[in-house]
Formats: C-alpha cells, structure tokens, sequence
C-alpha cells in the first residue's frame, strides 16, 4: 500500500511547556480511512496541524505531500461576503486555476455535495450542515489525494451528522482518497474508518489500534450491527482506559 | 420581503432543521413594518411635545427663566422656513457646509484607510502611530483652531482641515479593527495555501473589514458636519456656512432663527449619516447579519 501520509516519531511541545504530543508514530495509506478518537484536550487537531503545515514538530518526521491535501475544519470558515459558487472556488483561486477550468469544477463539486441550487447563497442564509457540506466541496474541488479532517460534523445534531457520514463514505469510496479523521464520537469512529487509533491526553500518546473489518460501501444499517456494536465498546473501554488515568494523575 | 423569499428557499433544502415555519415569519414581517412606521412617528411626537412644554412650562417653573432661550417650535418654523429669503438662505449656507464636510470626509476617509492598512501591516507603526491618534481624538479641535486658521486661512481649505482632524480617528480605527478582526481559521485557509500578504489582506481582511469600515464612516460623516461648523463658528469669516449664520442669528437675538439654523446643521448630519447606512446596505447587506433594512 502506498503512504499517503505519515508521522514518525513525532514529539510537539508547545513553547509554554504543555507537553501535546509524545513519540507518535503511524501511517495512513492511499484508500485508507484513519480515525483518531481521544479526549477533548489531548492534542488531536494538533496532530492535523502539524500535518497540514499549520504547525511544526519539535520532533519527529512528517512525510506528506502538502500540494494534494485537502483540510475540514471543525468549523465551516466559510467567507462570510462570498457566495456558496465563490466559497467553494476560493482554493481553485488561490491556486491559480484558470477561470474557465475554475466553473466546471466548482459547478460539478457543488452538486457532488448535495448543494445544487444554493450557489448563489451567503453563509448567514444556510444551515449548520450546507456550511459544511460547502466546506467539503471547497476542499474536494482540487481533487486532494489526501484529507484530513477536524471533526467536522461535531456541532451538528445526529441525523444531520448521520447523513453527511453516509455521503462523506460515498464520496470516499469514489474518489479513494487517504484520510485522517478526528472525532470524539466512537460511532462516528467505526462507521467511517478503516482504522481507528485511540489517543491519550497530556501527552497525546497512540495507545489503541482497532482495524474495522466491514468493507464499503457501507449502508446506515450497519451501526446497528452486534459486530459493529461489540468494536465499539472495544474502542470504548481503550478510551476510558485513557480517561481513568488521566483523572487518577 | 426578500427575506421572506430566502427563508422559503432554505427551508425547501436538504437540512431545514431550527428554520421557523414560513406563515409565522409572515406575520412578524407586517407587525416589525407597523413598528417600524408608528415608532418613529411617536418618537418624532415626544420630541416636539418635550420642546413646547420647555417653552410655555419647564423653563420659568423650573428653572425660573424666560421662554424666549426656546422659542415654539411652530415660530421657528414660520421665522426660519417659512419665510423665502430666509430659507434660501439657510439652504446656500448648508449646502455649503455640507459640500465642506464632505471634502473633509473624503479626504480623511483616504488618509485614514491608507494608514490603518499601514498599521495593519507593520506591528511597530501601529503601536508608534495610536498614541497620536488618540491625543489627536482627546485635544479639543477648538485649541487647533488659531493655528489651522493661520497656516490655512479661514476659508474652504482651514475649515476642512478641521473637518479632516475630527473625523479621521472613526475611520482608522474602524479600520483596523476590521483588518486585524479575520477569523483565525480563515487566515489558515490562506496559510494552507501559500497566500501573499497581498492576496491575505485583499481577499481576506479588506472584504471582511467592510462593514465596520462603514460604521466608521457612520461615525466620521456626523464629526465632519460638526468639524465644519466649528471651524466656521470660531473663525466667523469667510462664506457663510450653518455655523457662521448661527454665530450671526445668535449675535443679533435672532433666537428662534439660531434653532433653525440648528435643525438645518442636525438634518445635514442626518443626511450624511443615513447615506453612508445605505451605502453601507447596498454594499454588504446581501452577506453581513447585522445589516438591518432600512426605511
């Protein structure tokens, strides 16, 4: 499998002293869903920054091609004075896309992400999950090859959050894209990944690797699954492993 | 009514969920509209109401003065607008301070967004630079006004010089504000992608500075006017601007003339005021939350 992204060894201290990350290690491949759950506060968006740039290590190697990322976050930052059409083209614009190469794309991911009929809308005029379902298509319109995303559906409420989990695999199962995931909902976790890793807090520290044995397309249903259920507690009982620790310290 | 029209077409999406249901929206529409149309209406009441019971109650009850320091309102308009001469008078003074304000306007309007955006750029101007804005703000452009007069003379050009040093500090504020106030996950999108400095403040803090761009410009349009009338009431030579015709009025017991003066020195910063609200809404009312429709 080819190594879409991957972390070696990486340390982050920040300059105050608060230890973030600690000798983490691993490796997402080209078609792989990597999930990363862990406490709030354990250093998890801290380990997409450092991928995307937005941050360097204090130790470690990163290896990723930064030209072909593609980043969610957890909020939509949408341009609040840009239209949906001119949000989703601002990276093809930044990137220097030709105006003319620029519409198809823009036109073709608008509708991949459900929000035909809504190009020409403000941010103020759309609801919390077309936000981010035009923060998706600003990120998929240069095609990445890698994603990372920050937890993005976490201030949605579950239906929405369900529905955009079942479009995002349909979208991942087309493209084939290698993603890194961050979320604290265990559910979300299984449902989307290949793999799920378990973080630490205070330092952020991988101490659980799950590999989910469904394969795609995945359909709604399977969150009802007793193997699907049985993971989930499997995740669940690392995570709280890592929680009671954390509160005896 | 628009927005009666957007809410249907978002409630008609994929994730309608928190939208209020389309009648209801309706009915508040007309019941804000009736406020809007009677609220300003009473206000306008109350206010005249205030003034005639200052004239023919508050001022001998209260404070044992004679009414003549106000007159009614009905004999300031009769003195003041009513009668021809008068008012054209009035109108040529007012156009032409209000022409005063506006160059002033302009040019502090210029001068001040080219050194927020300076100051937005360079930490070290913006910490050396505020102090001196500030003292301009806090000095009383009066103590100013001898030495405006006699570099610039007390004509067009002195007067504007004061219209420019009341009404800049508003617009660099504003400015900055705006400037240094993008969102931190927005300045990351640009990061990510390698932007300039050029393409960060132009496509990122410039737009989204735009609307407390205009509440500074709000702000400094009603400074101008008064800049202006200041300067003219100080210098009293010249052409006759509002604040020299008020100077006059009040020198030669003119009362309820000077309180026309007054209303004609009022409805030109209130005119000033309500232009910069519209263009204010024709420029970011489509995308800004705070943009309410007016009139």
């Amino acid at each position: 499998m080819t190594r879409a992204l991957s972390f070696r060894n990486v340390s982050m201290t920040f300059p105050d002293g608060t230890a973030a990350l600690d000798d983490v290690s691993f490796d997402v491949g080209v078609g792989e869903f990597v999930t990363v759950v862990g406490p709030s506060g354990c250093g998890k968006s801290t380990l997409l920054r450092i991928a995307s740039g937005l941050e360097h290590q204090s130790a470690g190697t990163v290896d990723v091609d930064r030209k072909n990322l593609g980043y969610v976050f957890q909020d939509a930052t949408l341009l609040q004075w840009r239209t949906v059409r001119r949000n989703v083209a601002l990276f093809a614009e930044l990137d220097g896309l030709t105006p003319a190469n620029r519409t198809q794309r823009v036109a073709e991911t608008i509708d991949l992400v459900g929000l035909g009929g809504f190009e020409e809308k403000y941010p103020r005029q759309l609801s919390g999950g077309m936000k981010m379902r035009a923060s998706l298509a600003r990120a998929l319109v240069m095609e990445p090859t890698m994603f990372l995303f920050d937890e993005p559906f976490g201030a949605l409420d579950e239906i929405n959050r369900e529905r955009l989990n079942d479009e995002l695999l349909a979208l991942f199962t087309r493209s084939g894209f290698g993603s890194l995931f961050i979320t604290h909902s265990i559910a979300e976790a299984v449902f989307l990944s290949t793999r799920v890793l378990v973080m630490s807090s205070r330092p952020g520290r991988i101490i659980g690797s799950f590999d989910v044995p469904f394969g795609y397309p995945r359909v709604p249903e399977l969150r009802f699954e007793p193997a699907f259920g049985e993971l989930a507690g499997a995740v669940s009982n690392t995570l709280r492993g890592a929680v009671a620790r954390e509160v005896r310290q | 009514m628009t927005d009666v029209v957007e809410a249907q077409a978002v409630a008609a999406g994929p994730d309608s969920a928190g939208a209020p249901p389309v009648d209801q929206r309706h009915r508040s529409d007309r019941r804000r509209s009736a406020i809007g149309i009677v609220g300003p209406i009473a206000t306008f009441g109350v206010f005249v109401g205030v003034w005639y019971l200052m004239h023919y109650w508050a001022l001998r009850a209260l404070w044992d003065k004679p009414p003549f320091l106000v007159p009614a309102p009905h004999v300031v308009v009769k003195e003041s607008f009513l009668d021809t001469e008068r008012l054209t008078e009035m109108l040529r003074a007012t156009r032409f301070t209000g022409y005063i304000s506006l160059i002033g306007l302009g040019i502090a309007i210029v001068i001040g967004m080219l050194l927020a955006f300076a100051m937005a750029q360079a930490q070290w101007l913006e910490r050396s630079v505020w102090p001196y804005l500030v003292a301009l703000q806090a000095i009383p452009v009066i103590a100013l006004t001898p030495l405006i007069g006699s570099i610039w003379g007390f004509g067009t050009v002195g007067r504007v010089v004061v219209c420019i040093i009341i009404s800049m500090f508003p617009i660099v504020a504003n400015t900055l504000f705006g400037l240094l106030s993008a969102d931190r996950g927005q300045h990351d999108l640009f990061t990510l992608r390698g932007a300039s400095r050029r393409t960060r403040m132009f496509r990122l803090q410039f737009p989204g500075a735009l609307p407390a761009i205009f509440g500074g410009f709000r702000i400094a349009a009603g400074l101008s006017v008064i800049g202006a009338i200041v300067g003219e009431l100080f210098f009293r030579r010249g052409e006759k601007g509002i604040g020299i015709l008020l100077a006059d009025y009040r020198s030669q017991n003119q009362v309820p003339e000077a309180y026309g003066a007054m209303i004609m020195a009022a409805v030109l910063g209130i005119t000033l005021f309500a232009l910069f609200g519209w263009v204010s809404h024709l420029v970011v009312g489509k995308w800004h939350e705070s943009t309410r429709k007016t009139g």
